[in-house]
C-alpha cells in the first residue's frame, strides 16, 4: 500500500457498502432520518474504513488493465505459475474511533506495518502473521479511526470440519 | 436507541440473526462496495481449481460488517468508540449467522458512561465464526 492515501467520504458509497452488509439502517442513506437521529446527519457504518482499499491504486486485490490477473477467465486462474500459496486471510480486526466518519470528510490514510509473527497450526500449516495499522485523519489533521489489521499467510488451505 | 448505564446490568444480552442463507450475491456486492475483489470470494472456479477450497467463502470483513449491524443495532448510532474481532472460522454461501453482544461491564471514561461487550457470532451449526469486543459511550 502507499504512504498516504486520500479517501474522499461519500454519500453514495456508504450506502453501497451498507447495502452490501446487509444493512438497512436509514443513517446510512437517508439524510432527513438521520437529521432527526441524534447523531444528526449520515454517518458510515463501523467497518466502512476498509473500503480504503477503492482509493488506493496499487491495490492487489482488484483487476488493472494490462495485467494478468489471478482469477478466471478463459482458465481457472489467468497466471502461469500461480502461487503455492493460498494468499491472505483476514486474522483479526480493530477499530478505534474518536468520531464515525461523514459525507464530505476527506480522509488522509497513512499505513505503516506492525508486529510479525509464525505460529504452526493442524488446520494449515506454517502460518505467518503480519499486523497493519491504518490512521484516518480528516481535513483538520484531526485523528478519526484506528485501524490495526492482522493478516495471515497459510502454508495450505484451511482444511473443513 | 442508545443505551442507559443506569439501566443495565452485566451479563446483559442482545442477539441477532444477521443474514438467513447468504448468498453469493452478497459476496459480490461487498466485493464491489470495498474494493477487494480477492477470486477467493467471487470466483467459485479459482477458489475450487486453484486455491483448493470447496468454493468462493466470505470476506472476513462481510462477516464484521454483519456482526456490527447487531451491534449499532443494540447500542445506537455513532455510539461505537471500540470494536474489533478474531475471524475463527470461514463463512460460507448457505450460511445463517446469529450475532450476539453480552454487556462485560459498565464504568465511566472521562467523558462519560460507556459499556465494554463481548461479541460473538455463529453459524446455523452452533460453530464460532467470531468472537470480538467492543466499547461504546452510553447516556447515564
Amino acid at each position: 500500500m502507499a504512504d498516504s492515501l486520500k479517501m474522499p467520504v461519500e454519500a453514495t458509497h456508504i450506502m453501497m457498502f451498507a447495502r452490501s452488509i446487509g444493512d438497512d439502517n436509514p443513517i446510512y442513506r437517508d439524510a432527513e432520518a438521520a437529521k432527526a437521529n441524534e447523531v444528526g446527519h449520515i454517518i458510515a457504518p463501523p467497518t466502512f474504513p476498509r473500503a480504503v482499499a477503492q482509493f488506493d491504486p496499487h491495490y492487489h486485490l482488484r483487476v488493472k488493465n494490462g495485467e494478468k490477473w489471478f482469477g478466471s477467465g478463459k482458465n481457472p486462474t489467468g497466471l502461469e505459475e500461480p502461487a503455492k500459496s493460498t494468499g491472505g486471510l483476514h486474522a483479526e480486526q480493530h477499530f478505534e474511533y474518536h468520531r464515525h466518519p461523514k459525507p464530505g470528510d476527506v480522509l488522509t490514510v497513512t499505513t505503516r506495518d506492525g508486529e510479525r509473527w509464525e505460529k504452526e497450526s493442524k488446520r494449515a500449516g506454517k502460518l505467518m502473521f503480519s499486523e497493519t495499522i491504518q490512521e484516518f485523519r480528516d481535513q483538520n489533521g484531526e485523528l478519526v479511526v484506528t485501524s490495526r489489521s492482522i493478516g495471515v499467510k497459510t502454508e495450505r488451505p484451511v482444511e473443513q470440519g | 436507541m442508545a443505551l442507559s448505564a443506569s439501566k443495565l446490568a452485566v451479563g446483559d444480552k442482545h442477539e441477532e440473526i444477521v443474514v438467513d442463507d447468504l448468498t453469493r450475491t452478497q459476496l459480490v456486492m461487498y466485493a464491489g462496495a470495498s474494493g477487494d475483489y480477492n477470486p477467493l470470494h467471487t470466483d467459485d472456479l479459482y477458489s475450487r481449481e486453484v486455491a483448493g477450497y470447496p468454493g468462493v467463502f466470505a470476506h472476513g470483513m462481510l462477516s464484521m460488517g454483519l456482526t456490527g449491524k447487531m451491534l449499532t443495532n443494540y447500542v445506537g448510532d455513532g455510539r461505537l468508540k471500540k470494536f474489533g474481532v478474531r475471524f475463527t472460522n470461514q463463512v460460507w454461501p448457505g450460511d445463517t449467522l446469529t450475532s450476539k453482544a453480552t454487556i462485560v461491564a459498565i464504568r465511566n471514561e472521562n467523558d462519560g458512561p460507556v459499556v465494554d461487550l463481548a461479541l460473538e457470532t455463529v453459524n446455523q451449526d452452533g460453530q464460532t465464526v467470531i468472537t470480538g469486543s467492543a466499547t461504546a459511550r452510553a447516556d447515564p
